[in-house]
């Protein structure tokens, strides 16, 4: 029986995509799971694998061309299977969607199953303990949670949030063993420090009357985000002394400015989680987490990979990974699960010699930081002229769940760690 | 304790309730002169005389109506079907007659009988004679199904089978008539409608009755090597169910299969599976799986016969894909 190759939703967002490379061509033997095409996505550029196994007997969709999600792309049969009528079909209808005829195959919303770690099997008697929990990132837009009915409630019952557990069960189903296996090792993980409470991931908390009036009156005003902007001019004489120290310690001390405006963000995030929040419409969910999202300019445009657990990373991880998300934006191989899940977000356009802006909020976020360029601005500090590096922050905030107070007290934490970066090692 | 057959369990059931009600007698083919098809009613002619134990033609459908006929005037028979695939000739005296007596008659005759035989599969008996009949006969309301699978099952509930009074279609068992077990030799009964637990555990529930209840422990002591250490539910009965005892085991184990001898479709075990769906639904873990006989009559061959059957080595990888080991 012939499989249809649909052009399928790659990354969560994508609503078309252009055949980058076909890697097979008409006539060859490919297997379930193999790589028929590169396609280049609004984000990235994915792999579209087979979802059947005989000879791909026919691409409809020449390199370079752009189609929409579920347009028949190829056709996958066995060497004499006879496809004229789903060629012919084809033909007419490109933009279709998937035929309902061929539902399981087809399929064309689920990204194509990540590598995943696999799962650890119990022994006989005992399930395994360990699970690799409640750690690993797993961003909530990657589709429903599976889990079964007992999970479900054992997860009510225990206050467990399951969005955090990986699955082991079939399809990434989560399972007793998995709630299991996060209780224990969230009981085992001593409380690093004394942040706010940060049992689950989140906390939803119900909109107020007076958020709710707030939120109405101001969409009315500026819609639908009413954003408001907070700017501030941090002395950058100390980062500057900072930087010059380690840079001497060696190469591998190495730190920009960016790397220490997204620890410092990371770090004053953990201690204003009202910034660090998302507006979901009926409720403002708090993050117990901090998902730092770092805007990357690429050729083909904007994109916002995740530094995950940002506050519980070093300086020196957190550079690492930036370094590494950067690259892969910039060479189009960031997989969704990259950029998507950041509970705030940072735009740093200072090395285009931009003083200072206003970045626009990435929603459901409520805030979001633009960072201008470090210039060396004459001050007056006793009645003398003195020089001194500054860094010009602009906070763009939404109305309807940060009010100015909140988001200037967020600032001044900023403020107080990059003007004394020592603080980031307390 | 006394090991005996499930052969001289059964015998022992009658004899004692014949000794204890002279108004039970035994009817049906082969019954008296020949001792039983099965040798289940050995000896009771010459203890009890050709009026309490009647041999009949070959006549279902007539000896199941006469059998109806005396309930309704008083007295307590024991209808024999050389095997249940037989009594199919008896059904309309069963479906219309018996199961239907007390209901239409606005109450003014009840019918305290058993129907009683061999169900479901020997060996190379083929397509007409490997018929398992408990979800047939379960199905309709107005009759207690009952499917003992040791010796001290059958015992208890034939007794109990025969003091109720209402019809009772008791499904022995081929190949369980040679199979021993421990029978006390004082008198118990077993309550109809009560389940039994035969091998306790907490990795998965396995759900069954009559001659799966031997498959299902077998299937259970080669768990518990690997110490996968399951729960056995033996319903015993099927009409009425205990749906209770499916309940405490399900909500212990978290996980179910369903095993029985017939086919999937409309089977015993799409009835437990519903009950396990709706009352333990917050308690599964998994989705629960059924093991039955393969969707075909049953083949004569020895080796397609062998594939078409429920058996040990289906129940345990059924148990294994339950717990998400396979």
């Amino acid at each position: 029986m012939a499989t249809k190759v649909f052009m399928e939703a790659l990354s969560p967002t994508m609503e078309e995509g252009r055949i980058a490379k076909w890697n097979k061509k008409e006539g060859d033997v490919v297997k379930s799971g193999e790589s028929l095409a590169e396609v280049e996505t609004d984000k990235a550029i994915m792999e579209l694998v087979a979802r059947g196994d005989g000879v791909l007997r026919k691409i409809l969709v020449g390199e370079g061309e752009s189609k929409p999600v579920g347009s028949l792309v190829g056709v996958i049969a066995a060497a004499d299977e006879n496809i004229d009528a789903l060629v012919a079909a084809a033909g007419g209808q490109q933009a279709a969607a998937p035929a309902a005829s061929e539902p399981a195959k087809s399929a064309p919303t689920a990204p194509p199953p990540a590598p995943q770690p696999a799962a650890p099997q119990p022994a006989a008697a005992q399930p395994a303990a360990a699970q690799p929990a409640a750690r690993s990132p797993q961003p909530a837009a990657a589709g429903p949670v599976r889990s079964s009915p007992l999970a479900r409630r054992m997860a009510r019952e225990k206050g467990v949030e399951l969005s955090g557990i990986a699955g082991s069960g079939p399809n990434g189903r989560i399972i007793r063993r998995d709630v299991e296996g996060a209780m224990a090792s969230g009981s085992q993980q001593p409380a690093a420090r004394s942040l706010p409470s940060r049992e689950g991931d989140f906390q939803d908390v119900a909109l107020t009357q007076i958020r709710k009036t707030i939120a109405k009156r101001l969409s009315e005003s500026i819609g639908p985000i009413p954003t408001f902007y907070l700017t501030s001019e941090f002395d950058l004489s100390r980062v500057t002394e900072m930087r010059g120290a380690m840079a001497e310690m060696g190469d591998e001390f190495k730190v920009s400015v960016n790397d220490i405006i997204l620890k410092a963000t990371a770090t004053a995030l953990s201690q204003h989680p009202e910034v660090n929040a998302h507006w979901l419409g009926d409720k403002i969910r708090y993050h117990n987490r901090v998902h730092l999202g770092m805007a990357v300019a690429t050729n083909d445009g904007l994109i916002v990979p995740v530094v995950f657990d940002a506050d519980q990373k070093t300086m020196r991880e957190i550079s690492a990974e930036a370094k590494s998300l950067a690259k892969k934006a910039r060479e189009r191989k960031l997989q969704p699960a990259e950029y998507t899940g950041s509970t705030f977000s940072v735009s740093n356009l200072g090395m285009f010699g931009i003083d200072q802006f206003t970045a626009i909020i990435n929603p459901p976020e409520v805030g979001i930081l633009a960072i201008g360029a470090a210039e060396d601005k004459v001050e007056v500090v006793n009645g003398e002229f003195v020089v001194k590096k500054k860094l010009r922050v602009t906070m763009s905030c939404d109305h309807r769940a940060v009010d100015g107070a909140v988001g200037a007290e967020f600032l001044r934490t900023l403020r107080r760690m990059i003007e004394n970066p020592l603080m980031l090692v307390f | 304790m006394p090991v005996i057959t499930y052969r001289d369990a059964l015998n022992a059931a009658l004899r004692e309730e014949m000794h204890r009600d002279d108004r039970v007698f035994i009817m049906g083919e082969e019954v008296a002169v020949y001792q039983g098809a099965y040798k289940v009613s050995k000896g009771l002619l010459q203890e009890f005389g050709e009026m309490r134990v009647v041999d009949t033609p070959i006549t279902e459908l007539g000896f199941a109506g006469v059998g109806v006929g005396a309930a309704m005037v008083g007295l307590r028979p024991v209808i024999e079907f050389m095997t249940w695939n037989f009594a199919v000739l008896a059904l309309d005296q069963i479906i219309n007659a018996a199961s239907k007596m007390l209901y239409m008659s606005g109450g003014q005759y009840n019918i305290p009988m058993v129907f009683r035989g061999p169900n479901g599969a020997a060996l190379q008996l083929s397509a007409q004679h490997s018929q398992a009949f408990e979800s047939w006969l379960a199905h309709m309301p107005g009759v207690k199904v009952v499917t003992p699978g040791t010796p001290y099952d059958a015992k208890g509930l034939l007794k109990s089978a025969i003091r109720d009074d209402n019809p009772v279609l008791f499904l022995e068992g081929e190949m369980l008539y040679n199979t021993k077990g421990e029978v006390p030799d004082e008198e118990y009964l077993i309550p109809i409608g009560k389940a039994d637990l035969k091998r306790e555990g907490d990795a998965c529930s396995i759900i069954t009755n009559g001659k799966m209840a031997l498959v299902a422990m077998n299937a259970a002591d080669q768990l518990a090597k690997d110490g996968i250490h399951v729960d056995v539910v033996d319903l015993r009965t099927v009409r009425p169910m205990d749906v209770e005892a499916i309940r405490a085991s399900v909500e212990k184990t978290n996980r179910a299969v369903v095993l029985e001898e017939g086919w999937e479709l409309a089977g015993i075990g799409a009835q437990v599976v519903d009950y396990v769906q709706r009352d333990c639904f917050d308690s599964l873990d998994a989705p629960v799986i059924r093991v039955h006989q393969a969707d075909v009559p049953m083949p004569y061959a020895k080796n397609l016969e062998r594939a078409a059957k429920p058996d040990v080595a289906k129940t345990i990888a059924a148990v294994r894909k339950v717990m998400y080991l396979d």
